[in-house]
């Protein structure tokens, strides 16, 4: 009780003078440094030393400048000192963590344009009824603006006779079928590395690094010619298992992670309990797993629903084609007739499932990520 | 005591002491569980990956060409594909091995640098106390991420048109000219060819461009690791008197380092091999000078149809890239005391 009211009497009157003994300091210091350059220059333009004594004139004005910098430089001093020595009082810390707030709100505002720009950019765009043939400045949203451009894509997309809801079908009947398929081979084989010593267990997590560094396409041939031999290739279960064998190195990694975070205890209280080691795995594993599980499937989803390489090569039927494969042909030397308006009502209909995705688990999204936990 | 435990010991322990395989056969047999647990991870990627791997390999010897994928068998020609790629000698425009092979290191080390401090910048940013819109922040800053790559990489090399691009907009409505030829400007910014090294300006403009895709995720690693951050740490820090910068060197950024290695360590295989955003943002463009290896090797099969060349050609990338990650692990050894 006693304490408060005497560090703000303190804290009050060290800010007024404060800024009195800083404004005297700086003044000091401004007049001696240009007293000191002034002599100086002087001196050095008409050559002369300041020992000689026709010089005397150039002499004094040294001297007072070095002894103004002495003042200053002490009342600079004796400032910082006191200021150490306020930083301790609570309002000061206050009104320093308050301007450290607003810094950080600022930078993460600059933050947030480049990260909203290009997407503010591309929406205004699909709005845009003119097919830029003139020049134009940005606009949020252009004039005339118009939903033509998703009418035209939604109808008819490319130039075969396919509806965008029979491509967007076809887009999540893969994108689906890979993240299921990811998570349940993914999980299993997570938990056999996760609780099992076995021999060949290390032999088996180096393979599935190893898949992660084999470049995309690089298996196209082979595939090409495995699928066709199966009568899968052109469709789309042939892609959907393509795609979960290139999601799954990850979807066993993290879920390894993330299984290996969780405590054995509850595992072999439940198998004390009577149930085998598969019932413990399926009582006990997977509703703990449930974050990292929906992080993996969001993971298998993202691959299946932008993966482009694979289907472009592998599908032939219009009919089965993917969102990707039309909207790769909806820009660059494919497409100079394709208005941008369409290409950017495309996109930001593609961008919309993943991105509500990505805001429905967001509280996953942390704690579902394995690679951030301490183990790795 | 002994005489208790001895007869015990009898009956766990198998009368005849197994040799070397005996061991390992028991032990298969005792894990008999978590292979069936595997069995069919192991079959997929059998199937899928490493056999088509396999195949490949085989390919890498032969001149299989498109012709062969569904009528007849290819000749083996021993080395010459990869001899062909060492000495740059592929009838490919603007090939030049080494050349690619800076660059993509280059590219890979900028990236995953500029990833790695905005996203712990902007983590730590969000993490200070009484900050508003914090969970806004957070929602916001994962569109980069949540966008699919394919996406993206269009978007953005619509963003660099030299005309009607956002970028180019944008500068106009600052008061600048405009007309810079981001994607399209042949003379290079950066001109070091003794070391391999020439960057063009639409190096700057992928550059830019993965940036903006990146961070957002070593954010989220960051934001992870942050929280696991005991709070009492600082506030012994606090009673010890230490400031602000003291406590982010000593304290904070130590105990991010084993959240973040396994975050770096994925960051450098994905953006060595990114093939989306330079095969759509740039195309590889102007002249080759922003190929990196993954795209070089799809072009050599789409559209050239080089299957025999593009296997040699993405085996040297698997060992570079192999190197790489083992070399990056080795010098993370050195953060294993952080682990424990």
């Amino acid at each position: 009780m006693k304490a408060a009211p005497v560090t703000r009497t303190t804290a009050k009157s060290v800010a007024f003078r404060d800024i009195l003994a800083l404004v005297w300091a700086i003044l000091a210091i401004v007049a001696g440094l240009a007293l000191v350059t002034f002599g100086v220059y002087q001196l050095v333009q008409t050559g002369q030393t300041p020992i000689d004594p026709e010089a005397g004139s150039n002499l004094p004005q040294i001297v007072a400048g070095v002894l103004l910098l002495a003042a200053g430089a002490v009342i600079i001093f004796r400032y910082i000192r006191l200021l150490l020595a306020v930083s301790r009082s609570r309002e000061f810390k206050h009104a320093r963590s308050t301007m450290r707030i607003d810094l950080i709100q600022i930078f993460l505002l600059l933050m947030l344009a480049t990260v909203l720009f290009p997407v503010l950019w591309i929406v205004s765009m699909s709005l845009d009824p003119r097919n830029f043939s003139r020049p134009i400045g940005l606009t949020l949203i252009p004039p005339g603006a118009s939903f033509d451009a998703y009418i035209k894509v939604l109808t008819r997309p490319s130039p075969n006779p396919v509806t965008f809801w029979q491509l967007l079908r076809n887009s999540l009947l893969v994108s689906g079928g890979t993240a299921l398929l990811g998570v349940i081979i993914g999980t299993s084989a997570a938990y056999a590395f996760s609780r099992f010593n076995f021999p060949g267990r290390r032999l088996g997590m180096l393979g599935f690094v190893i898949v992660l560094m084999i470049p995309a396409g690089a298996t196209l041939a082979p595939l090409f010619v495995l699928l066709n031999t199966v009568q899968l290739r052109t469709t789309l279960w042939g892609l959907a298992i393509a795609y979960t064998s290139s999601a799954l190195p990850f979807a066993i990694w993290n879920m390894k992670g993330f299984i290996d975070s969780l405590p054995i205890d509850l595992e072999e209280a439940a198998q004390i309990d009577g149930a085998g080691r598969t019932g413990a795995f399926i009582r006990v594993i997977l509703p703990l797993a449930a974050p990292g599980m929906v992080v993996t499937a969001l993971w298998g989803f993202l691959t299946g629903w932008s993966e482009f390489i694979l289907a472009w090569t592998f599908l032939s039927e219009p009919t089965r084609f993917t969102l990707p494969m039309v909207l790769r042909g909806m820009t660059g030397q494919y497409a100079s007739g394709t208005p941008w308006a369409e290409f950017a009502a495309m996109s930001v209909l593609m961008s919309i499932p993943p991105i509500l995705i990505f805001f429905l688990l967001q509280r996953y999204l942390v704690s579902g990520l394995a690679v951030g936990g301490v183990k790795g | 005591m002994a005489s208790i435990t001895t007869p015990r010991e009898e009956i766990s322990t198998p009368p005849r002491k197994p040799g070397l395989f005996g061991h390992f056969s028991q032990s298969v047999k005792k894990n008999s569980l978590a292979y069936a647990y595997i069995l069919p991870a192991l079959l997929l990627m059998a199937f899928i990956t490493f056999y088509p791997l396999l195949y490949q390999v085989w390919m890498a010897f032969t001149n299989f060409e498109l012709k062969h994928l569904l009528l007849q068998n290819p000749d083996f020609v021993g080395l010459d594909n990869f001899i062909q790629i060492f000495q740059s000698g592929l009838p490919v425009p603007n090939f030049s091995f080494g050349r690619i092979l800076v660059f993509n290191i280059l590219w890979t080390v900028v990236n995953v640098t500029l990833h790695v401090t905005i996203g712990i910048v902007v983590a730590l940013a969000l993490n200070a106390e009484e900050l508003p819109g914090k969970r806004l922040y957070r929602s916001l800053f994962v569109i980069p991420w949540a966008l699919p790559s394919l996406i993206s990489g269009l978007m953005w090399a619509n963003m660099w048109h030299e005309q009607f691009g956002g970028i180019n907009l944008l500068i106009k409505e600052l008061g600048g000219q405009g007309t810079l030829r981001w994607l399209l400007e042949p003379t290079p910014i950066v001109n070091l060819p003794q070391i391999g090294l020439v960057l063009p300006l639409s190096f700057f403009a992928v550059l830019i461009t993965n940036v903006w895709l990146g961070w957002p995720f070593m954010m989220v690693i960051a934001t992870g690791a942050l929280q696991g951050i005991p709070k009492d740490l600082y506030e012994a820090a606090d009673v010890d008197g230490a400031s602000g910068w003291y406590r982010t060197w000593k304290i904070t950024l130590p105990l991010l380092r084993p959240a973040m290695v396994p975050a770096i360590i994925i960051g450098i295989m994905m953006t060595f091999n990114n093939f989306n955003v330079i095969y759509f943002v740039t195309g590889g463009g102007p002249f080759g000078l922003t190929e990196i290896l993954v795209t070089q090797g799809f072009k050599l099969v789409n559209p050239q149809g080089w299957y025999g060349v593009a296997s040699a050609f993405n085996i040297i990338v698997f060992f570079i890239l192999a190197t790489i990650t083992l070399m990056t692990n080795h010098v993370s050894r050195a953060t294993e005391p952080y682990y424990t």
